[in-house]
């Protein structure tokens, strides 16, 4: 089986799984004050502190959540009290959009990357807003301009927070000087494991907000409940390793666009800047699902879309922003993890071809 | 008294060790199985998903539910404040006129921050007291009761003291009133038999680090039929039904799996067991210790729990004298800010009393040699503490 749903969850990289049963071997509580609950403890402050490190921030200004979709929801229901104004890009997580159900909507355009003239139009109209744009789209891979759309936030006196779960280990950004306000991890997505994720935020926005999830006055106040202690070790420990192996997966990805292409594929966000891990690819007339189906009969393992809500393949809302019409329920994710190979990919052409050849003479 | 190779670790209410039994079950996930149990699409999502739901069913089977009535948290805290926000937030949003939530005053801080969340929002949260032996009054609850009531929680088994509140009672006061009942059975699971359908009850909360499981991952039972309904604390993917949104860590989920289905199996051993060593424990510190007592209902509680007042020396000089013994003052997640202890003030304890007093949590992996160290370890540090 080849592996190429990177975006739905990377493998877990060796240095994450170490870090893991250290930490699972060690017995206490890092809030307890005796010696092994000082132990854990040290292994989260570690983590915290190596993650901040990589990413520019301070040790202080990170709150350990569950994952990226707690993240979301955590800094926008911190940045959001009284009623500010919620402006979310057309093309984000669910996450955001579940946690913004009455937000003003930002377009993208038809490669998918969204229009800052409107932004900047909304913004000097209706003074102080909170905004949601994600560094790299999960379905497509592709990039928004976020140091400009923070400049254009700050310029208005509005809070930008930046969903860097798919961008993290990715490309590169430092939040200190992106200057947003948060920006949301998640382990999974740079080789660690589920369960653990993190919300950046800014030093002045960083305090003073009532959780999500209350209790024991963990995370400074800002995230009640016993941390989870390995999977943080592990998410600090790939993220360490995400950033200082640079991603070769470029030329990877643009061999399987080719095939794809020659194939009859049409790839969705080509002409924008992207993860060059990510592809999306289109078959004219084809079910998305039928496609997905018959690349896992052969042994590829990709995905419609989003993994979250599972089963259903509902229409993607991104695609669909970027005005991809009926093509919109015919396109797959193709997302290289980081030890992709060759061989991998070559294996993916050659099921790629035989599977639209096949499903394409039976359309016609 | 010759010093212990490693540190003596009593302090099993604040966290167990991991079982080999789990880390084992958990190693396959953290090498080649690594997909999204939501991505079933393909072989490594529906590997994933398989794992999760095989889980699913160990977790129902500790508490004897069906395993379509098991949601997966990041751990007990949240599984309390999506019981407790998620069943009032949700009443609201369907007309009921019913504002009055009614909890414990020696609940878990998450339960209490929790009720006072919803104060915030326009609820009306009642903090019961308790008696002496840390145990709530039925009649308190029920005059309670008297005023319309959306929601009662009340913990199974107290996290500083070990007492166990009479659940089943409690839930058919609260049901006889219409009222839903959650019940925080962090520290019950694998310590006594939770049965959700004997017991009658809405809502119940686990913990996976508090049943040699990891960190980062508990559970919410939400009763089927009737059907509870709940909103969710925050939105997504729509995974868990709806009620939690976010990739599910299929590691630790089969972690907590793993730490049920032993948990199930190992109760009555477990428990047969630590209750040797706790009773061994105190008759020696009885013992060498004249005047010390021990807190909470001495026929209701937990076997691996002793809350000891001490009666000359303060629980921080004794853990200052037994550098080897890991004990604390009372809940973990505060125990960084040293403060009196709100569980034992509420049962009648002076602060002064309070700083006198120590939790000691045996557990599966304690030994009679750990026992006899820490009794040892104790009375000499009492004594040092009384010479003085």
């Amino acid at each position: 089986m080849i592996y190429l749903d990177a975006n739905a969850a990377e493998p877990l990289r060796p240095t994450a799984r170490i870090a893991m049963i250290e930490a699972l071997g060690q017995v206490g509580n890092p809030s307890s004050v005796h010696g092994p609950g000082r132990a854990a403890r040290r292994i989260l402050e570690n983590a915290r502190e190596s993650l901040t490190a990589n990413f520019g921030a301070r040790p202080t200004d990170l709150v350990f959540t569950s994952g990226g979709t707690e993240a979301d929801a955590l800094a926008l229901h911190a940045l959001s009290p009284g009623l500010r104004r919620v402006i979310i890009g057309a093309t984000e997580h669910d996450a955001v959009r579940a946690a913004a159900p009455e937000a003003a909507i930002l377009p993208v355009d038809s490669s998918g990357v969204a229009d800052l003239a409107t932004l900047e139009a909304i913004l000097a109209e209706e003074g102080p807003a909170l905004v949601a744009l994600m560094l790299a789209n999960n379905e497509t891979g592709v990039l928004h301009p976020i140091a400009e759309a923070a400049r254009l936030c700050r310029r208005f006196g509005a809070l930008l927070h930046v969903d860097a779960v798919q961008a993290a280990g990715r490309v590169a950004f430092n939040f200190a000087t992106l200057g947003a306000a948060s920006l949301a991890l998640s382990s999974h997505k740079v080789g660690g494991p589920a369960g653990a994720g993190a919300l950046l935020l800014a030093p002045e926005v960083a305090e003073h907000f009532r959780p999500l999830i209350g209790g024991g006055g963990q995370e400074r106040g800002r995230r009640g409940g016993t941390p989870a202690l390995a999977a943080i070790a592990g998410f600090a420990a790939a993220a360490h390793e995400a950033l200082a192996t640079p991603s070769a997966l470029g030329p990877l990805r643009d061999a399987a666009e080719l095939a794809a292409r020659t194939a009859g594929a049409v790839v969705l966000g080509a002409d924008a800047p992207r993860l060059d891990n990510t592809t999306t690819l289109a078959l004219p007339g084809l079910k998305a699902e039928t496609q997905v189906i018959a690349l896992d009969l052969a042994g590829i393992a990709v995905s419609a879309g989003a993994a979250c809500s599972s089963g259903k393949v509902a229409e993607s809302h991104v695609l669909k922003a970027m005005g991809a019409g009926a093509l919109a329920g015919q396109a797959i994710r193709v997302s290289l993890p980081w030890n992709a190979s060759e061989e991998d990919v070559q294996r993916f052409a050659t099921a790629y071809a035989e599977m639209a050849a096949r499903l394409l003479r039976r359309a016609a | 008294m010759q010093r212990p190779n490693r540190p003596i670790y009593l302090d099993n209410q604040a966290t167990t060790p991991c079982d080999p039994r789990v880390l084992e079950a958990m190693l396959p996930w953290f090498a080649e199985r690594f997909g999204n149990p939501s991505s079933v699409e393909h072989a490594f999502g529906r590997d994933a998903e398989a794992a999760v739901e095989e889980a699913r069913g160990f977790v129902a089977a500790l508490i004897g539910a069906a395993a379509s009535e098991i949601v997966f948290t990041s751990g007990a805290t949240e599984s309390n404040n999506l019981a407790i926000k998620g069943a009032a937030r949700f009443a609201r949003s369907v007309g009921d006129s019913r504002r009055r939530i009614i909890t414990v005053a020696t609940e878990h801080k998450c339960v209490l921050e929790s009720m006072r969340d919803l104060g915030q929002e326009g609820f009306a949260p009642v903090f019961l007291p308790v008696g002496a032996d840390g145990l709530l009054d039925p009649e308190a609850l029920g005059a309670a009761l008297a005023d319309p009531t959306l929601l009662v929680s009340v913990m199974a088994v107290n996290n500083e003291t070990g007492v166990i509140q009479d659940i089943p009672a409690l839930a058919a006061m609260a049901h006889a009133a219409g009222t839903l009942f959650h019940t925080d059975a962090a520290q019950a699971g694998g310590k006594i038999p939770i049965d959700v359908r004997a017991w009658d009850i809405d809502l119940l909360s686990l913990s996976g680090h508090k049943i040699y499981g990891p960190k980062g991952v508990g559970a919410l039972f939400v009763r089927r039929r009737p059907r509870v309904r709940l909103t969710p604390l925050f939105s997504g993917g729509g995974q868990e039904r709806g009620l939690r949104s976010g990739t599910l860590p299929a590691p630790l989920v089969v972690g907590l799996g793993e730490a049920a289905r032993l948990a199930l199996a190992e109760c009555e051993e477990d428990r047969a067991r630590i209750t040797t060593l706790r009773t061994r424990l105190l008759a020696a510190l009885s013992a060498a210790v004249p005047g010390l007592r021990v807190n909470g209902a001495p026929n209701a509680r937990i076997a691996g729990n002793l809350n000891l007042t001490f009666p000359e020396a303060t629980a921080a000089r004794l853990m200052e004298a037994a550098p080897d013994l890991c004990v604390s003052t009372g809940s973990a997640c505060s125990s960084a800010a040293i403060e009196p202890s709100y569980v034992l003030r509420a049962m009648g304890l002076s602060t002064e009393e309070a700083g006198r007093t120590l939790r000691i949590g045996i557990g599966r992996f304690t030994s009679a040699a750990d026992v006899d160290f820490a009794a040892t370890a104790l009375a000499a540090a009492h004594a040092a503490a009384l010479a003085a």
